[in-house]
């Protein structure tokens, strides 16, 4: 198909673009705003935020999770942190410099027009989140407290202890159940979203599966809204949450909204490492810990992990501070422990590539606070650090006060995600995709703390918006899921359950997906180059055959499965790691947390390549098994300067 | 180590349910609680057979989807963790562990191990919040808060709703999991206008619910994975004792 990728973005001043596009789009009349019903799927921030703010203004929402409650969303895991340009450290920030920061944190591969709008509306989160009752931290004088987080050299990180994400969810939540209480918003939990409804190329509603009873809905509305989140569980062993998945990004990409950049993962630094093959997920330690901790390895190998004997050669507290490497602080002198993410994860895998690394199967590295309690206090470290630490032992059994944490980069966030415009639509019109699951703002690498601030930016702030200039357009729609369309589309979701229940294979869905993130995390994962991903190609294809000719998928679909449920998530992620690896192999670039080997720089940093890569690669499903197709948005720097980016 | 399970074991709401009994073996003592429990179901789906139902999402203790009765105490009698951050560490060679649903009348069995929580959305539907439409909020520092008191409100806002208070109480209670939210923003200079409004309306929808009453057996602190602390309930009675007065004039 023909697409034409453009962001509809204004030209003129970035400054005053998105105050002059919310004068030019059209409004719906507020009497008429009931008239209008938005599907929204996945009730985390943004999903929250959105369908919140749209029942506020009068819509007729339904909201989906397939958590037992819109408070369970994945956002709640979120520790450290949300940025705003509040400037109230009076340390020199501004919107223009959470702009800039955001657009070279992202490695130049970001619209501008989006980052500028997310800097601008940062401040309103902030002030919104407070009223509604989020306990950020506070000085003793009242205020609120900021701390610094990654790639970035002033302080404007607003947190809420190391719950941050759980508490902006709640606060997004309450007034989600506030919209409930006021009969705006329906919520539908435990439902899962299987498929788009598609009626004269516009989104119209969509099918989904209750989980409980098994039966499959129609779903009819003027808009749909997914705010599903990341592609991280494509690596088996990631960060997210066990249930985070692709399935409604890729059914609707499936339906012709184009994929963007789905190489671009988010590797983050501060993970506990893997302690076997039972391993179920990895835990995030906040990034802000390295605020305070330094980063290092034994120079020495020796001092290193054995594999043989599963153990570290010499304890670390044992090893003076010369036969110490504290690889961040040398490399880079001037960002040293607080360089961006991309950059400390793959710092950490060259010590480990390299046999320095102390964790099992030698891929750890210390996190130590040893300093920071000597020049603090164990009471300060405690008051900053204190459930983080707490977090660790358990999982651990070892107490970060007396000897380093150990850490090891996992697979956290994705930066790609549906293409979307300026107005947060696909290219399915009607169909809206918003947070994490959309590709807008982060370009090939994602700053901490900068999560939280796009989800609720799009939920609260952008898409109230920038719906309503769709459906003014449109004007309303029946509600009528007795189109034909709605019927075709059910009987082929039944269809592919059944196939699934009766496979009646040999193998779990686990240990299927285990072998897709195996290659995955192993060729495209931190570090990739055009050998590895076509073997990886060429993998995926051959667990894929096989998931459906021995997959086991035991019980029926007229009741709660939890095997059918992974089962058709595995399937989708079985598809999707295809169009990754694709996205990889063709962005011969190195950039943000895509890191191609070929292309590197004499000391190792990503080699971007401005001239040939500088656009978003969004991708059309072509069918099943064939290539995807690429199409490309070209991206124009008009206000920030494209350099190499330093942290040194 | 190896393990025998007593799995509580029941088809659907309407199902009588039984223990059954499950071998576990050759767990590390680092893998987590629920790990074990998905080596034992990948066992059994490999088997054709259907696994243990079970509901964990986030597996580091913030979400608040897993728990269960586990040896008698919900989310097992290990201080302050959900059950996904109980790691085989804390269990022996050859321990028999026993496991069953969160028991209330308001969270009725959906399958096995798996409850419906939906009541605490309900509670928290009646008037768990502030509020307050996007867009008309103003600057966030024209209300100071004394950090003693937005600390305070933090510790109660900490709560995940997961329900292990409710399962430990004698009473089978929400007055630990009420008392949170009310005190989270009954503390704070923005919640005060619906102060009273809110601690009634949420009082009644637990009766409505039909969870019990508190009689002081403290079972759902010592419970509680996340510090709430006690005098949540104090204040929330408090609050609730006030409205009566408020309201009326």
């Amino acid at each position: 198909m023909e697409y034409k990728l453009e962001s509809g973005a204004p030209s003129g001043p970035i400054q005053t673009a998105w105050d002059r596009h919310r004068f030019d789009i059209k409004v719906v009349n507020p009497a008429n705003k009931r008239k209008y019903r938005v599907l929204v799927v996945g009730t985390g921030l943004a999903g929250a935020s959105a369908a919140a703010s749209l029942g506020e203004l009068g819509y007729d929402v339904q909201a989906f999770c397939y958590q037992d409650s819109a408070r369970r969303a994945h956002s709640i895991a979120a520790q450290g942190g949300i940025n705003a340009a509040k400037n109230y450290q009076n340390d020199g920030d501004s919107v223009w410099r959470l702009f800039y920061d955001t657009v070279k944190g992202g490695d130049y591969r970001s619209r501008e027009a989006n980052v500028y709008r997310l800097a601008q509306v940062a401040n309103n989160i902030i002030d919104q989140s407070v009223a509604q009752g989020v306990p950020f931290a506070r000085e003793y004088g009242g205020l609120l407290a900021n701390r610094s987080f990654g790639g970035a050299l002033v302080s404007r990180t607003f947190y809420a202890r190391g719950q941050t994400g759980q508490q902006l969810l709640l606060g997004a939540y309450q007034s989600l159940m506030a919209q409930v209480n006021a009969g705006t918003v329906k919520v539908i939990p435990r439902t899962e979203m299987l498929d788009l409804v598609v009626v004269d190329g516009k989104a119209r509603g969509i099918i989904t599966r209750n989980l409980v009873t098994g039966k499959l809905e129609s779903w009819a509305g003027d808009a749909v809204v997914l705010a599903t989140g990341g592609y991280a569980n494509v690596y088996y062993l990631s960060t997210n949450a066990m249930g985070s998945n692709v399935t409604a990004s890729w059914r609707a990409s499936k339906r012709g909204a184009l994929f963007a950049n789905p190489a671009y993962t988010q590797i983050h630094p501060t993970c506990i490492p893997s302690h076997g093959d039972y391993q179920s997920k990895l835990t995030l330690m906040s990034e802000s810990l390295r605020n305070d901790g330094r980063v290092w390895v034994p120079r020495n190998k020796a001092d290193a992990w054995d594999e043989g004997a599963h153990k570290v050669g010499r304890r670390p507290e044992d090893i003076p501070e010369k036969e110490r490497y504290y690889y961040l602080e040398e490399r880079y002198p001037t960002f040293g422990n607080l360089v961006p993410r991309d950059v400390a994860s793959r710092a950490a895998k060259v010590v480990c590539d390299n046999g320095q690394g102390i964790a099992y199967e030698g891929r750890g590295v210390y996190l130590d606070f040893a300093d920071a309690i000597g020049r603090l206090g164990e009471n300060t470290v405690r008051e900053r650090y204190g459930n983080l630490f707490e977090m660790y032992q358990r999982i651990t059994g070892d107490d970060p006060y007396k000897t380093p944490m150990k850490i090891y980069p996992a697979p956290h966030y994705t930066m790609g995600g549906l293409w979307v415009d300026y107005n947060l639509m696909s290219t399915v019109p009607g169909l809206f995709v918003i947070g994490e699951a959309n590709f807008s703002d982060h370009g090939a690498n994602r700053l901490g703390a900068s999560a939280l601030m796009q989800g609720l930016a799009d939920g609260y702030f952008v898409l109230p918006y920038t719906i309503g200039h769709y459906l003014a357009k449109k004007g309303a729609q029946p509600k009528d899921t007795s189109l034909p369309e709605f019927a075709a589309t059910a009987t082929e979701t039944k269809e592919r359950l059944n196939k699934l229940l009766t496979i009646n294979g040999r193998r779990s869905v686990d240990d299927f997906h285990r072998s897709l993130g195996k290659v995955m995390i192993d060729k495209v994962g931190m570090a990739r180059n055009a050998e590895g991903l076509k073997s990886a190609l060429a993998e995926v294809r051959e667990i894929r055959e096989e998931f459906w000719q021995n997959v086991s998928v035991p019980g029926n679909d007229n009741g709660l499965n939890q095997s059918l449920e992974k089962a058709g998530r595995v399937a989708d992620f079985l598809e999707f790691a295809e169009v990754k690896i694709h996205d990889a192999l063709n962005r011969q670039e190195s950039c943000g947390g895509h890191f191609r080997e070929e292309h590197q720089t004499g000391e190792g940093e990503a080699q971007r390549n401005d001239e040939d890569y500088a656009y978003v690669a969004a991708w059309e499903y072509t069918g099943p098994g064939n290539e995807p197709r690429l199409h490309k948005e070209h991206l124009k720097f008009d206000y920030v300067a494209l350099t190499q980016r330093s942290y040194k | 180590m190896n393990l025998t399970l007593k799995v509580w074991r029941q088809n659907g709401p309407t199902d009588k349910g039984q223990f059954k009994t499950y071998e576990a073996r050759d767990i590390s003592s680092d893998a987590s609680f629920l790990e074990m429990l998905d080596i034992v179901n990948e066992g059994l789906e490999s088997k054709g057979e259907e696994p243990i139902g079970f509901e964990s999402d986030c597996r580091e203790g913030i979400c608040g989807v897993c728990g269960m009765v586990v040896n008698g105490a919900a989310h097992h009698s290990t201080p302050r963790a959900t059950l996904c951050q109980v790691h085989m560490r804390e269990f022996k060679d050859g321990d028999t562990v026993t496991l069953e649903p969160f028991r209330s009348k308001a969270f009725p069995v959906l399958k096995d191990l798996i409850v419906d929580r939906s009541a605490f959305d309900r509670v928290i539907t009646a008037g768990g919040y502030i509020s307050v439409r996007a867009g008309s909020a103003p600057d966030a520092h024209v209300t100071p808060i004394p950090k003693v008191l937005s600390d305070r409100s933090m510790d109660a806002a900490a709560c995940i709703g997961c329900g292990a208070c409710v399962a430990a109480c004698p009473n089978a209670a929400a007055m630990l999991f009420t008392g949170a939210k009310v005190t989270h923003l009954n503390l704070l200079p923005q919640g005060q206008p619906e102060r009273y409004k809110r601690v009634q309306a949420m009082v009644e929808q637990l009766e409505h619910e039909g969870f019990g009453h508190c009689s002081n057996h403290q079972e759902c602190v010592r419970a509680c994975p996340k510090g709430v602390p006690l005098d949540v309930i104090s204040l929330m009675n408090r609050d609730f004792i006030g409205a009566q007065f408020k309201l009326r004039s």
